[in-house]
């Protein structure tokens, strides 16, 4: 199970992943730089990333935790999501996310 | 020396102790309990207004697994108990101010002072900072700065300042909602902008608010900010983008809650040769390359670290050890139970 990630510097990242494990886990796991201040509570808005489109029907719904976080952040997008609240699955083996500006670490 | 601003008043009180703490949470507040143990006496330093640290601010409610005893407890719960474990060691806490400088005494004390103006001059220094400072998250607007300290804040030092102001309160949270509601009673207007008609706040708190809206007290805008007005740092109102479009809401303040967001601060300039934000320690006790002053939990590094508050508190009883070492030169330490010394009891107060 892999994700693939986009770096500050714009590198790509092929990350083993292992189900049930957070995105931002997996990501923080392999040392690529991510804010993720409050550790994956859902709390800080420093885990954001931008999902490819072909991905975003297969995520989970978001919380109004979430939502609220996402809205306060001027860097946000359509698909924008706190990755922290992406848990891996089947279903998302493949993934492919950039780290947004404002949770680079 | 001049009296005249409160500044000066402040620093004129200099406070004196064993150890000053900056940061207030979970391992600060277990250096109280190890450091009083050994008799050492405490003042603690947290740009927070409440004690807990990250547990506190950002997870008060989430349970945490890993403390010890505890199979769940929440990060509000975990605070209370180390507050009340701690109670009789009588700490000083300077809550609400930031650790702005450290200077070396001409008779070799560490002196700290705060954003506030309170100095503390101490042999022994233990940074618990955690992540860094918590800062206020700032609204995206062209020449923010220039209005800030001035007409544009993110926190309420004195009720007093906003009598008779025409404020905007930005955000949707807790904070931008009790100070709606604190503020009201002494502001002329109180004009409250969020970008959607729903809070993630207390919900009498937003029952009181559309209360007062009804009744004409004050009034909500649901939109953006789109920019300030008036020639910096003088504001004369707030443009929002609605659905209705650009509006002006004339304001001479303005007070903006998006949250917090963590930042190292002046911490970073104590010269501790940090290395990517954290600060290099030994495992033996935990001191800095400059002696007398310690770093415990997240903020410090060392092979093998693990940013757990558990290491936090096994970190705090270590420097406890060389702590009383440089305040009580010379004086044997020893090794002690709480379950059977007299002594320990005696400081507890339980014996």
């Amino acid at each position: 199970m892999k994700i693939n990630v986009t770096d500050h510097r714009g590198a790509q990242h092929e990350l083993e992943a292992l189900p049930g494990w957070r995105v931002m886990e997996i990501i923080r796991d392999w040392d690529v730089p991510i804010k993720a201040e409050c550790g994956g509570a859902c709390s800080c808005a420093t885990c954001h990333v931008y999902v490819s489109d072909e991905w975003l029907e297969h995520l989970p719904e978001m919380t109004g935790e979430e939502i609220d976080h996402l809205e306060q952040l001027a860097t946000r997008r359509p698909n924008s999501r706190l990755s922290c609240q992406l848990l891996m699955s089947d279903e998302l083996d493949g993934l492919d996310v950039i780290i947004a500006p404002d949770s680079m670490g | 020396m001049h009296t005249g601003n409160v500044q000066t008043i402040e620093s004129a009180q200099l406070h004196r102790t064993d150890a000053i703490i900056i940061g207030a949470g979970p391992c600060g507040l277990f250096a109280v309990f190890e450091l009083g143990l050994l008799g050492l006496s405490t003042h603690l330093i947290d740009i927070l207004d409440k004690p807990g640290g990250q547990c506190a601010e950002l997870y008060p409610e989430k349970p945490i697994y890993d403390i010890p005893a505890w199979p769940v407890i929440s990060g509000q719960d975990l605070t209370e108990r180390l507050m009340q474990q701690i109670k009789p060691f009588s700490p000083v806490f300077h809550l609400g101010q930031l650790a702005e400088s450290l200077v070396k005494t001409a008779e070799g004390q560490w002196r700290i002072t705060t954003d506030a103006g309170t100095s503390i001059e101490a042999p022994v220094v233990v940074i618990a900072a955690g992540g860094g400072s918590f800062m206020p998250k700032k609204p995206l607007l062209e020449h923010l700065e220039a209005y800030e300290n001035e007409s544009v804040f993110y926190a309420v030092r004195k009720v007093e300042a906003y009598r008779g102001k025409h404020i905007v309160i930005a955000g949707g949270g807790d904070s931008a909602l009790d100070w709606t509601l604190n503020l009201q009673p002494v502001a002329e207007r109180i004009t409250l902008v969020h970008h959607r008609d729903g809070f993630r706040a207390a919900p009498h708190s937003v029952a009181r608010m559309k209360d007062l809206v009804s009744q004409g007290a004050i009034d909500f805008v649901v939109g953006k900010l789109n920019k300030l007005v008036g020639p910096a740092p003088k504001l004369t109102g707030v443009s929002v983008t609605t659905a209705e479009g650009e509006k002006i809401v004339p304001a001479n303040r303005m007070l903006a809650f998006y949250g917090l967001t963590m930042k190292l601060g002046p911490v970073a300039d104590f010269g501790l040769n940090l290395s990517e934000n954290l600060i290099p320690v030994d495992t033996e006790k935990f001191e800095t390359s400059v002696p007398g002053i310690f770093a415990i939990g997240d903020i410090n590094h060392y092979p093998g670290k693990l940013k757990l508050i558990l290491s936090g508190f096994h970190e705090a009883a270590l420097m406890s050890q060389a702590a009383f070492q440089i305040c009580r030169p010379g004086e044997r330490l020893r090794f002690q139970y709480t379950t059977s010394s007299t002594q320990l009891q005696q400081r507890l107060k339980v014996a």
